[in-house]
């Protein structure tokens, strides 16, 4: 054996367990996923090859899956919300004050609670008659306003999963904390004595540094909206009416409350190739850039 | 300014936790109360005895914490050699390999759901811990890249030294790299627990029988069973919650390299 192939051998010996895991866990699994997808397969029968279906079923499914879909899609307007939020934040806390160390430890905190134990805090939470949405409802029917039932009503029970999630927003404001942090400290020098002030900074200055960072956020974000489940199982369940019913929680029941391991398969097989285009985006725009700039492969 | 604007905004971002303590110290007669409470008249401790016993709570800790423990050490031994080999071995396919893993980190885990619960179910591995534990043992695609984002910053002459020693790659990862590496190896063991912990898919799935569930999914059937008593369900999360603020306060600076290391929420 020659030395090139020893080092190969070797190579490939060291990343062996990851390998074994990605042969197990996701070449295989996706494969699997998408023969599933063109097949009648429920618990007790073999798969039947049925073609396209269960993709037909459920484009044709709107009390359900195009629920989901909207109800995905209309949550997603996390995305830009936690990037204003998560930017806004990031910057108070990387201004040089006395007990920053303190501020960040408060904000951060709300992201450490498990995801179960964040959604009934926040049921209690708004609750309309005995949570901390009571005083606000009686505010509001004071001023001659309509009281907010939240998680009860169809049309607010979205923005009740809306203000949970930016209540744990702490990765995310750590991560563009850190890319502020990156902003080389000459260029607002330039830019200041150029005459640069306020708003003017930071649209010239700090948000073209952190823009690759933003971009991969929004799109990790994308994906991260479809697969959005644990606080919807716990608190409501999709209800009321549907209006909570997510994409992943729909694929969810496909696969083990309804048993329809086919009809889950070609909605996870849809969730991939959603997957693989954001994917792609990122690689377009920032992957690349922020990978050549960090890793240097 | 800064400090009045950091300060409201951190009570309100504290706001729902106080609420937490406060409702978990409340007595069943105070909980629904004409107005918003905040610190009850009587602090009732024994909602905490009574939480802990109207679910198995010690059960579920040692459950979880079996798991916990048994991620964290499959995840170190099988994350530091693929990390070490593209951080800092030359060999043909470690590019191809290493752009493969990439591309696996934004896979959602909903796409690979069924085959792999397929593949445990006919293993007769449902209602144990095996698949909570063994995927840990195969690699994490997140916390290589982490781990290899760490090596990378070594001094390649340090390890040229050792080469001309004579040492192996193996020799050089386990008596020289990981010593070395250990704030990123403080990181990823830290990630995995939390991860262990806090999972709720994963023991929703595999497990059926209620006295091997979680902490997470012990809290979840929890609420379902005593819904309306929020003192006690604010008391269960609380405790269930107390261990990993012990964890972040202890270990802070280990999250938040991570998190900025990969870019990827704790």
């Amino acid at each position: 054996m020659t030395r090139e192939q020893q080092r190969m051998l070797w190579g490939h010996l060291f990343i062996l367990p990851w390998l074994t895991g990605f042969m197990l866990f996701t070449l295989y699994p996706i494969l699997a996923t998408l023969y599933l997808s063109f097949t009648d397969f429920r618990v007790l029968n073999e798969p039947r090859w049925v073609g396209l279906e269960n993709y037909a079923s459920l484009l044709a499914d709107r009390d359900y899956f195009w629920r989901s879909v909207g109800n995905t899609l209309f949550i997603m307007i996390e995305v830009p919300l936690s990037v204003v939020v998560g930017i806004g934040l990031a910057m108070l806390l990387n201004l040089r004050l006395r007990g920053q160390a303190l501020y960040r430890t408060l904000f951060y905190l709300p992201s450490v609670v498990p995801a179960v134990a964040t959604a009934f805090l926040w049921m209690w939470v708004l609750n309309p008659q005995n949570g901390l949405a009571a005083p606000l409802n009686s505010g509001l029917v004071r001023l001659g306003l309509e009281p907010i039932n939240w998680f009860t009503d169809p049309s607010t029970a979205k923005w009740g999963f809306i203000l949970m999630d930016l209540w744990a927003i702490g990765g995310t404001m750590v991560i563009y904390l850190a890319a502020l942090q990156g902003v080389p400290s000459h260029l607002y020098d330039a830019a200041l004595i150029d005459g640069a002030r306020g708003w003017h900074l930071i649209r010239h200055v700090t948000l073209p540094h952190i823009a690759p960072v933003i971009q991969y956020m929004v799109i990790i974000g994308v994906i991260g909206t479809f697969q959005y489940f644990t606080q919807t199982f716990v608190a409501t369940r999709g209800g009321p009416e549907n209006s909570t019913m997510f994409y992943a929680l729909y694929l969810f029941q496909n696969a083990f409350e309804f048993f329809r391991f086919g009809h889950a398969c070609a909605m996870a097989w849809l969730l991939f190739l959603v997957t693989l285009l954001a994917t792609y985006l990122i690689w377009r725009v920032s992957l690349r850039k922020v990978f050549q700039e960090s890793v240097g492969v | 300014m800064a400090h009045g604007v950091l300060i409201a905004l951190g009570g309100l971002f504290m706001l729902p936790i106080f609420w937490m303590v406060s409702t978990s110290l409340k007595a069943d007669e105070a909980l629904f109360s004409e107005h918003i409470v905040w610190i009850p008249t009587r602090l009732a401790w024994e909602n905490y005895a009574e939480a802990l016993n109207t679910f198995p709570f010690w059960l579920y800790l040692r459950n979880t914490l079996v798991i916990a423990l048994l991620s964290v050490v499959g995840t170190l031994l099988s994350c530091l050699p693929p990390a070490y080999a593209f951080a800092r071995m030359r060999w043909r396919g470690r590019n191809f390999w290493f752009w493969m893993m990439l591309s696996t980190l934004m896979l959602p885990p909903q796409v690979t759901l069924l085959p792999v619960f397929l593949l445990f179910r006919s293993l007769g591995w449902v209602d144990t811990f095996l698949p909570l534990v063994v995927p840990a043992f195969l690699g994490n695609a997140f916390l290589i890249f982490l781990l290899r984002q760490f090596f990378l910053s070594f001094p390649q002459e340090m390890l040229d030294s050792a080469y001309l020693d004579g040492c192996s790659d193996w020799a050089i990862l386990w008596r020289m790299v990981v010593p070395l590496a250990k704030p990123a190896i403080a990181t990823v063991a830290l990630f995995s627990f939390v991860w262990a912990w806090t999972d709720f898919m994963g023991p929703l799935i595999y497990l059926n029988d209620s006295s091997k569930f979680t902490l997470a999914v012990g809290l979840q059937y929890f609420l379902g069973r005593h819904g309306e008593q929020w003192n006690l369900l604010m008391a269960a999360g609380l405790v269930v919650t107390a261990p990993l603020v012990v964890l972040f306060l202890v270990a802070q600076r280990a999250f938040v390299r991570g998190i900025t290391l990969t870019g990827l929420k704790g």
